[in-house]
């Protein structure tokens, strides 16, 4: 079992099948108890992971994800990153619309990850990949 | 692979998802739930998610589109148990899961069925009863 | 300056040797900061117990706050900070109950008019001892206090959000005072998890306490709607006053098919002919 106790402590996830989603999500819970972010919190930093391991394995081809604790001094943290080499996003601030969906799902991947995390961050090129952060901070 | 369990109780097939689903296990489900719901003749499905601690995007599809199929097939269909938490992240999400019933419980969920049966059966009646008086 | 062993004993005895005038003036000078209120007699104990403390401390060869033979101050100056703190004195008159020690002695040293080099020097490092002393009195007041403010807060959102069980089926929020996000989110939270606890089909929130509502406010009682109805039960909005139905259609927000009432009595009523209907059915 991964013990999370420096603040550098990071796990790196590959993600290739959907049992890899699947350990993402519990990966990210095991962390998010540990740095003990509240119940809705948690459940939201979960959905948020689960959302974009499925984007990373269904349009990024697979990728990785690396769970890491953060801290900015006054609270810790958790964030997230998922890398993959896919298509990347070619119109980015479409693809964040709600309801936009190239994969047919209900398109709220994207755009309802971002309103369930603090910090989104999103850099994607066309040709190379996605890299998506997200941070959820303790309250 | 793991499979959720579909359980008949009298009129109903109740489904509780104790695991952490992948997602063919998700699909698995609506399959098995459509062959069951023809095989049994139920006119209810309750599909209790009260074990669940996430609920998403492909998890909330996969329910509504059990909620269709079964429709189709001629049986309500009712979410319950889902918690608080589930319930906030959801709406923030933006996810309104439009064409699925829900109840706080099992009980409920069955009590809400057969309303719904009950309704569907006065109905029945009425047809009945507006075809039996003679013409003029 | 730190203080060596033989000063720290010089000034253990020098405190034993005047007692009663230390302890006196030291009272005086606190009282005049804290101006009457705490008694007299209060001060005294308190200096007293406090000049004992550093006399066994220095006697005992502390050289700084953090030795071990200085254990027992610190308990006691932490304890000084407590109760000041509790009893809403400020960080200011709090060190100053300290630092007037510094005064205290400064006149027995000057009454003895011996004020040579090294009586100096001595004073220097007992000067730096009472400071640290202070110091460390001023944090432990600053955390005592910022304990006292958190457990406040909480105190005051546990209050502030009661959510009651009007009818069977039926739980209520009455909802006072200005929501603010986070008391929002703990009402929400709330909210849902007693519907699950009561196995309640129907909410109703009741706004005839909140001031004001502005678009922030009614897009948090949306969203507990909207979440409420994901799990299976229904909200009525009640307590709906004339100037918020204003502010509510100028600010353009939709509350779409969500009922809402006048009264709390209005949404019960409501309620109950919802179920009502439903068993003349059966």
């Amino acid at each position: 079992m991964t013990t999370w106790d420096g603040a550098a402590a990071a796990e790196r996830v590959a993600i290739t099948s959907d049992q890899d989603v699947v350990r993402v999500r519990q990966l990210v819970r095991t962390l998010a108890v540990a740095v003990k972010l509240s119940l809705v919190d948690q459940t939201k930093i979960v959905t948020a992971a689960s959302e974009l391991a499925r984007n990373t394995l269904v349009y990024g081809g697979g990728g990785n994800a690396e769970v890491s604790r953060v801290d900015n001094g006054r609270k810790p943290g958790i964030r997230i990153v998922f890398a993959d080499e896919g298509p990347g996003i070619p119109d980015l601030d479409l693809a964040l619309t709600d309801g936009y969906t190239t994969g047919g799902g209900m398109g709220l991947g994207l755009s309802g990850a971002r309103r369930l995390v603090d910090e989104f961050e999103i850099d994607t090129e066309v040709g190379k990949g996605t890299t998506i952060s997200v941070t959820k901070w303790c309250r | 692979m793991e499979r959720v369990p579909v359980l008949k109780i009298g009129d109903i097939l109740l489904v509780s998802i104790q695991i952490d689903m992948e997602d063919q296990v998700a699909l698995q489900l609506q399959e098995d739930l459509a062959d069951k719901i023809v095989s049994t003749g139920c006119h209810g499905v309750i599909i209790d998610i009260s074990a669940l601690d996430i609920v998403d995007s492909f998890v909330g599809r996969t329910l509504a589109t059990i909620a269709s199929v079964s429709k189709v097939l001629d049986a309500d269909t009712v979410v319950v148990g889902m918690r608080p938490a589930v319930a906030i992240t959801l709406v923030e999400l933006g996810l309104s899961l439009p064409g699925i019933r829900t109840a706080l419980n099992v009980e409920l969920g069955m009590k809400l069925l057969a309303q719904e049966r009950e309704r569907y059966e006065l109905d029945l009646e009425d047809e009945d009863e507006e075809s039996a008086v003679p013409t003029p | 300056m730190a203080l060596s062993s033989e000063q720290g004993n010089r000034f253990a005895d020098l405190l034993k040797g005047h007692e009663d005038t230390v302890i006196a003036s030291w009272t005086d000078e606190i009282s005049r900061t804290v101006r009457g209120r705490l008694s007299r007699a209060e001060l005294q104990r308190q200096t007293s117990e406090l000049q004992k403390g550093f006399q066994t401390a220095l006697s005992g060869g502390a050289s700084d706050l953090n030795d071990d033979a200085a254990a027992e101050l610190r308990a006691q100056l932490t304890e000084l900070s407590n109760t000041r703190a509790r009893q809403g004195f400020t960080a200011n008159e709090t060190a100053v109950s300290v630092f007037a020690l510094k005064e205290a002695v400064f006149q027995v040293i000057k009454g003895g008019e011996d004020a040579d080099t090294a009586t100096l020097r001595d004073y220097i490092g007992f000067s730096a001892f009472v400071d640290r002393a202070a110091l460390f009195t001023f944090d432990t007041y600053v955390r005592i206090r910022e304990e006292l403010i958190a457990d406040q807060a909480e105190q005051l959102l546990e209050l502030s959000t009661p959510v009651v069980k009007l009818w069977e089926g039926v739980v209520a929020v009455p909802l006072v005072g200005t929501l603010d996000s986070a008391r929002a989110q703990v009402v929400m939270e709330r909210l849902l998890q007693t519907l699950v606890d009561t196995g309640s089909p129907y909410a109703i929130i009741d706004i005839t306490g909140v001031p004001a509502v502005d678009t922030q406010v009614a897009q948090h009682i949306l969203k507990t709607v909207v979440a409420a109805r994901l799990m299976g039960a229904d909200c009525i909005i009640s307590g709906i006053r004339p100037q918020i139905a204003q502010t509510i259609v100028a600010l353009g927000i939709e509350f779409g098919d969500i009922a809402t009432k006048a009264s709390l009595a209005d949404a019960l009523r409501h309620v109950l002919r919802l179920t009502g209907t439903k068993r003349q059915e059966r």
